[in-house]
């Protein structure tokens, strides 16, 4: 049966599911457990914001608390991968990408090619992305162009509770790395999850919202403000398509194709920066495969391309909003 | 006689709280008979035609074409030429769309669950206390959901049970067994489960001939059989539509098997596509149709007939059927039993009890009250 629960319980749950699932699989983080080594409940934390409260008390050390240094446990996490565990790893925030980076796109994305397909490296990183957090330049970026970059690393940024679940449990469940972005501000997004374990292939976008007059692509926390806006525009009479893409690496560009067959007018937008962007690699992709349908100029609406403000008021102007969307509709429509 | 029938937007299933009016089908004017379909309605689970519930002229169009609505609002009105324009124009001015509040409530309890042997079962029960219930039973990938026209009408006069078959809807996606007996005597330890002695048994495709094996193998607990599009009435099945369910994994693969079900393909919408794909990648789902669907349906052969030995057993036989089915042909119908009522619609596919549903709860009606 499907119930409500946020997007935090339904990865807490897929994490869950696979660990009684498989025996192979194992999750390592800081913090994810809370504290080893100190006094008092071994389990009081469960990660940064608590996605993995209460994972110790069923899987015991199958959740790993780790050091302070990323490249040793992300360097961990792909080694055991290669020898046959599935490790889900929380790197807590995407900007900390950086000093493990190495690892990532030189090391677990390259085995399965350098070795001649005789190696494979199940492992999951997840992190959290995003802004809108107050938490200033070094925690709120989004940094889903980097990865989707790298040929042999699968990314996914989901926007529900039901994605999430259905995306983890395929991420942990697949053979090659992913990259697994979670917005921290839909943390307590609530959805209907059903109980069962499910997975949700990669490669398939969701149209979120029906419509005949102008597509919106996107993905993450911007699949909630493109439905804000295409809900607003709703009342003007313009009727708009929004698909949320769910995967960026592999990316569903036939379901955006489609849809733009059939609208004519395309709106990209990420809450990345705007230079190699997700909205720049599908706006690219579109005018070279589907010229002749558009009928106005592909519009773009992205952060702009500076560090992520701590100011709130900045940072609020910073991130891509309905208004905003709602206008670069509107500025495709006026061809 | 000047009695004013307002057409009100229906309430198709339990969660429906609101519809889009997508086209009307007749003019302001136009005679309408009973069943006529006046205009169509879409929600985000799927589209159908409002049909007439009385005769008379449509004197009004209320809703407009793309306008959504809430359930039980007004969307147009049925009267003879006597009564006045004023008296039209009144009674729209006067409408009120009843409180839909005590509905909500209604609708977090529709479903249930119950355990049988071990196998966790979502039902839906409703309608009068007394009386022999009605027992719906889907097809194969199917759920209670493909009941949604029909389980409110035919409440109005039996109790009505429908639940989702195990490896179905949001049952535990696991088989009792991948013989139709396997299935019917899960649904009669069902019964059991709820103190339910003797059913009117409503099979639709698959769930038709499970029905059929009920009847066979527990006389007692079968006062009467309804056969809607039934498997077990003949040899062909579509493996197009069989394995193709099985198979697909997508929406872009889902969707032209699924249009096969309809006369009408447009009846298919986005919603329903999602649903069907959220229902199919639960784990064991796809293992479960795979079982089944190789044991009852390997390479276009139904592998029993329990329809064709019927005759004898003295239990009152309905078969309805769309003519336009791709996936059982509509010919099976003419191997139903000897005195049993034999319905064709024309303009229906495989899922007569919702493209033809007024028709088919009114045969339904008369059959479990005859």
């Amino acid at each position: 049966m499907a119930r409500k629960i946020s997007m935090k319980q339904a990865i807490n749950e897929a994490l869950d599911q696979e660990m009684a699932r498989d025996p192979s699989v194992i999750v390592m983080g800081e913090d994810i457990v809370g504290g080893a080594g100190g006094d008092g409940e071994r389990d009081a934390w469960g990660g940064v914001l608590g996605v993995t409260k209460g994972l110790y008390a069923k899987h015991g050390d199958r959740l790993l608390d780790t050091p302070l240094s990323e490249s040793a446990y992300i360097g961990a996490a792909i080694g055991a991968a290669c020898c046959g565990m599935r490790p889900v790893a929380e790197l807590m925030f995407v900007d900390f990408m950086g000093v493990c980076f190495d690892q990532i796109y030189n090391q677990a994305a390259k085995f399965r090619y350098m070795f001649g397909g005789k190696a494979q490296t199940p492992v999951v990183i997840r992190a959290m992305c995003g802004g809108g957090f107050r938490a200033a330049a070094q925690h709120s970026q989004m940094l889903t162009p980097l990865f989707t970059h790298i040929p042999g690393l699968k990314v996914v940024c989901p926007s529900t509770p039901y994605d999430t679940k259905g995306l983890l449990i395929q991420s942990i469940r697949d053979n090659d790395p992913v990259i697994f972005l979670e917005h921290k501000n839909l943390y307590g997004f609530e959805g209907e999850v059903p109980e069962s374990s499910y997975a949700i292939p990669f490669g398939e976008a969701n149209v979120v919202r029906d419509g005949k007059t102008a597509t919106i692509a996107t993905y993450g926390l911007m699949v909630h403000r493109s439905l804000d806006a295409a809900a607003a525009l709703a009342k003007e009479g313009v009727d708009v398509e929004v698909i949320d893409l769910r995967t960026l690496s592999p990316l569903d560009i036939d379901t955006v194709l489609e849809s733009v067959e059939k609208t004519g007018r395309l709106v990209c937008v990420d809450e990345a920066n705007p230079r190699c962007s997700i909205a720049a690699d599908v706006s690219a992709q579109v005018s070279q495969q589907a010229f002749r349908a558009l009928k106005g100029p592909i519009q773009m609406v992205t952060a702009p391309h500076t560090p992520v403000p701590f100011s709130p008021v900045l940072e609020d102007l910073y991130i891509p909003g309905a208004a905003q969307i709602a206008a670069s509709v509107k500025r495709t429509m006026a061809h | 006689m000047s009695t004013i029938t307002p057409i009100v937007m229906p309430k198709w299933g339990l969660e429906m709280r609101e519809g889009t009016v997508t086209a009307w089908l007749v003019d302001e004017g136009a005679e309408i008979a009973v069943g006529t379909p006046i205009l169509e309605v879409e929600t985000d689970k799927i589209s159908n035609a409002v049909e007439a519930p009385d005769p008379g002229l449509l004197r009004r169009k209320v809703a407009k074409e793309g306008e959504t609505l809430p359930v039980k609002a007004l969307l147009g009105v049925l009267a003879d030429s006597s009564v006045s324009d004023a008296d039209i124009d009144a009674y729209i001015a006067g409408y009120v769309v009843p409180d839909a509040g005590e509905e909500e409530e209604e609708g977090a309890s529709a479903y249930s669950t119950v355990d049988v042997d071990g196998l966790t079962v979502r039902y839906a029960r409703r309608g009068p206390e007394r009386g022999v219930p009605v027992l719906f039973l889907h097809g194969f990938g199917g759920d209670l959901d493909n009941w949604l026209f029909n389980l409110d009408a035919l409440a109005e006069v039996a109790p009505v049970i429908a639940l989702d078959l195990p490896g179905h809807g949001q049952s535990t996606p696991r088989l009792p067994g991948t013989a139709l007996a396997d299935l019917s005597d899960f649904a009669v330890r069902f019964l059991d489960q709820l103190d339910v002695e003797r059913v009117h048994a409503v099979g639709h495709s698959m769930g038709g001939a499970i029905a059929a094996r009920m009847a066979l193998d527990h006389p007692t607990r079968v006062a009467s059989l309804a056969l809607i599009n039934s498997a077990g009435l003949g040899s062909e099945i579509n493996p197009g539509y069989t394995e193709g369910f099985v198979e697909a994994a997508s929406r872009r693969d889902l969707k032209p098997v699924v249009e096969q079900l309809f006369a009408d393909p447009d009846l298919v919408t986005r919603q329903l596509l999602d649903d069907l794909l959220k229902y199919k990648r639960i784990d064991g789902v796809s293992e479960a149709l795979s079982a089944l669907g190789s044991s009852l349906f390997a390479g276009g052969r139904q592998s029993e007939t329990p329809g064709l030995e019927l005759e004898g057993t003295g239990v009152p036989v309905l078969v309805v059927w769309g003519r336009e089915d791709r996936i059982i042909p509509a010919s099976h119908a003419g191997n139903a039993p000897p005195g049993a009522t034999v319905e064709v619609f024309d303009d229906a596919g495989h899922m007569a009890m919702m493209e033809k549903a007024g028709d088919v709860n009114a045969l339904l009606k008369r059959h479990v009250s005859g």
